[in-house]
């Protein structure tokens, strides 16, 4: 599997969830992952239900198998400072740059640097080894900006290499997309069967694609058993509603056709969902990406709920 | 939950801990809304038939529901008579197309359909930010000097759209319709943010940059050569240009002073209208709306956001949760509902006896079940449907009659998938109502409208009638 995978999709499908469930996936035994957030929203924290990260990788998780999950929030600012401090020494002037407003000036409104650093803090863990000389990280997974933001967000190095067209900036741009054009990194949309998720989803592929960025899986979110067919419903709001009562009535359910009504009533939209969910099923078939499916956790995102998100990753291949 | 939750912040664990229904036995689950009875409801329609209210802002986390919130009350407003228009700002393809906005021009279009008879009008956007900020260049700018910005590649990406430009854009051209004056109601979407915050933040951003030190060194070629008192600083700006320089390469940094040297007579411009629009927002006829869903992470946003608009001293109206579900047959719970159908499998399965009993996917049910679940019904308050006495219903005598026939099989087991899906429902109210209790112990004063959850999603104007009728309708019957 590609080394950097990253998580994208639709505002409310759970990326994060997903993105902090397919490291665990990937943490197979003896293998660590790096689970990084770049919007500042400290969405692995409230995950995990630790204190806030800091700007520093620290273990969060040890997967089943034994794999370790490593966890990073991506600071944009922070990540400039260590650049210049990295390549000209230049920790004095940073300070003093932060102090003439330069770094929030390169952080927040120069076009694309915020994303140039994110992306490529993201890069550089998936590139830096040990003094052994293996991967520092086997994989790191990033939960990236919304989809309607994504090809853009990876794609800003381009755009950065284009306006700075020489230096470091534009080397480090260059760089950066070397890895992400490449095999190395694999980019999952998140979506749920919901048409406006379905239809960002497909368009996000459309645009990835067209920017030349891999595009990985799409991973079907929150999918809900389905208790009824369609059949039954139809039988259901048929001449049966006094059946029903007395069906009901025989396991000490009471309440005769005035339960019944609200009852089909919740069965006539669960069918209408069902097959609303069948018409998207098609609009993703028809995008022709693989797909891995997660079912809806009743309780919420909990701990022990993102394990057994892991562990259904895992059984449809990741981390094999 | 009883009593109402204490203001502040620190009725937190209260609410986890002490109140929701969720820790409780099966009796109570999904049936306990005292709770939320001490909520005050959001009331919408008079907010927006209202002539003193000009501004309604719909904010809250991405995927929640803002755009069509936004729609559905600009429609609504406009159909009981006001001039209204509705900014959208990334709003998806068929919502667009339910108010004929297809075309993204970064002009109001008048939306047809409306059916209003006291002269209501609707008009939609959707926002060009790119568009709008060319606008603004040519607006204030003399035609060569607004080539020149037009035309300098840092301009052009700061333009298209990088971090924050799309909220001062929705700021300014929220600032600009007001200015033109023809609406009497402006309903906003927000972007969607990286964090709450952004959106609120964006004004001042740009006010402290501008402001800000740095911009003025970027300038400072133009206005301070030559002024010998200068000359310290101009020492800096070269050290600091030079750095500046050897990162990003000297000709984006040319570029950056080019169009800062350019943009300099629009600065003050940028920032009045900023500061304007941010008063415009604390404004008496301005009214915030927090959407969300019932969700842990959106509920959590929309805390966020509550918090920020106080310290803001921005007039919060109240919380619009969408997508409540609620059921019509709220007392028979989750528990009763699954031993009922466990039984009903039974049953079924000493019917055929062809052993499929497997879908009931559970251990054979012990025999007590069907007591059980017959103690639980006269334990229900009278209030809930169940309550009726079982003589006037057919009873248990019935069933020797319907049994044994494949019809009356059928109905077991369709009887027993409906009572599954309740008990689905069931928990799924339980669920949303330990999320709200958490909001409402943290928040007990803001109101909230609930909106009943669509099974699709809206198409038309009709589906946004539809949604602001249920935005409107106050609390859910039995959510």
């Amino acid at each position: 599997m590609s080394r950097l995978q990253v998580v994208s999709g639709k505002g409310g499908t759970g990326k994060t969830t997903v993105a902090a469930a397919l490291a665990l996936a990937l943490a197979t035994e003896g293998k660590r992952t790096l689970l990084v957030e770049v919007e500042g929203r400290q969405g692995i924290a409230q995950l995990f239900e630790t204190e806030a990260l800091p700007y520093e990788e620290r273990k969060i998780a040890v997967a089943p198998g034994g794999g370790e999950v490593y966890a990073l929030a991506i600071d944009a600012e922070r990540a400039l400072l260590d650049y210049l401090q990295m390549f000209y020494k230049l920790g004095g002037a940073g300070r003093a740059l932060k102090k003439l407003g330069a770094i929030d000036f390169a952080t927040t409104i120069a076009p694309g640097v915020r994303d140039v650093l994110l992306t490529g803090k993201a890069c550089e863990a998936v590139k830096r080894r040990e003094k052994h000389g293996g991967h520092t990280y086997d994989h790191v997974v990033m939960d990236a900006p919304p989809t309607g933001r994504i090809t853009r967000f990876l794609n800003v190095n381009d755009e950065v290499a284009g306006l700075a067209r020489i230096g470091p900036i534009h080397n480090q741009a260059q760089a950066v997309m070397r890895v992400l054009k490449s095999p190395e990194t694999a980019v999952h949309l998140v979506t749920l069967l919901e048409e406006m998720p379905v239809q960002e989803t497909a368009d996000g592929i459309a645009e990835l694609r067209a920017a030349e960025l891999p595009v990985g899986r799409v991973v079907v979110n929150m999918v809900r058993p389905h208790v009824l067919d369609e059949a039954a419903v139809r039988a259901a709001s048929g001449d049966h509603r006094d059946a029903i009562a007395r069906s009901l009535a025989s396991v000490g359910v009471t309440g005769g056709t005035r339960l019944v009504e609200p009852l089909l009533d919740q069965a006539a939209e669960h069918a209408r969902r069902v097959e609303l969910e069948r018409e998207q099923r098609a609009v993703l078939d028809g995008i022709g990406v693989p797909a891995y499916e997660l079912p809806f956790l009743g309780d919420g995102g909990d701990i022990a709920g993102l394990y057994r998100l892991a562990k259904e990753l895992r059984k449809q291949g990741v981390g094999a | 939950m009883t009593e109402k939750p204490t203001a502040g912040t620190g009725a937190d664990t209260k609410g986890r801990d002490g109140a929701g229904p969720d820790t409780t036995g099966p009796d109570t689950a999904g049936l306990d809304t005292a709770g939320l009875d001490a909520v005050p409801v959001l009331e919408l329609d008079p907010l927006i038939d209202d002539l003193g209210t000009r501004i309604i802002v719909c904010c809250g986390a991405g995927g929640v529901g803002k755009t069509t919130t936004a729609a559905a009350l600009g429609v609504r407003a406009a159909e009981r008579g006001r001039r209204v228009v509705v900014l959208t700002i990334d709003p998806a393809r068929r919502l667009a197309q339910s108010m004929g906005i297809d075309s993204l021009d970064n002009t109001p279009r008048k939306v047809d359909g409306i059916k209003g008879s006291d002269g209501g009008e609707l008009h939609a956007m959707m926002l060009d930010m790119k568009r709008t900020f060319d606008e603004i260049v040519e607006a204030h700018a003399e035609p060569e000097r607004a080539r020149a910005i037009l035309e300098n590649p840092f301009y052009q990406s700061l333009s298209a759209g990088f971090a924050g430009t799309q909220e001062y854009m929705a700021m300014e051209k929220l600032g600009q319709l007001r200015a033109r004056d023809e609406w009497d109601l402006i309903v906003v979407d927000t972007p969607p943010s990286r964090s709450a915050l952004d959106f609120l933040d964006a004004p001042k951003r740009l006010g402290s940059f501008l402001d800000g030190k740095f911009i003025k060194l970027l300038m400072a070629p133009a206005k301070v050569g030559g002024r010998a008192g200068m000359k310290f600083l101009n020492v800096g700006m070269s050290m600091m240009t030079g750095t500046l320089g050897k990162l990003l390469g000297g000709q984006f940094l040319k570029d950056v002073q080019t169009f800062v040297a350019a943009m300099d007579t629009m600065f003050g411009g940028f920032r009045t209208r900023a500061d304007a629009t941010y008063r415009l927002l604390q404004a008496p006829g301005t009214a915030f709306l927090v959407v969300a869903t019932p969700e842990r992470d959106a509920l959590r946003e929309a805390a966020y956001f509550v918090e920020r608009l106080a310290a803001e001293e921005m007039p919060l109206a109240g919380l619009v949760l969408n997508r409540v579900h609620g059921s019509g047959a709220a007392g028979l719970s989750a528990e009763r509902a699954r031993a009922a159908a466990e039984n009903l499998d039974e049953g079924r399965m000493t019917d055929r006896g062809d052993g499929k009993a497997g879908l009931s996917g559970s251990p054979a049910t012990s025999p007590e079940l069907s007591d059980l679940a017959t103690a639980a019904v006269s334990s229900v308050p009278e209030a809930a449907p169940t309550a009726e006495p079982a003589a006037q219903h057919p009873d248990v005598d019935d069933v020797d009659a319907v049994t044994g026939t494949d019809t009356d099989t059928d109905v077991r087991h369709l009887t027993a998938g409906l009572l599954r899906l309740h008990a689905e429902r069931m928990r799924v109210l339980a669920r949303e109502q330990r999320t709200r209790d958490r909001f409402t112990a943290l928040h007990p004063e803001v109101a909230v409208a609930e909106v009943a959850a669509l099974p699709g999603d809206v198409h038309d104007l009709a589906g946004l009638r539809a949604i602001g009728d249920r935005l409107t309708a106050g609390r859910m019957p039995s959510a």
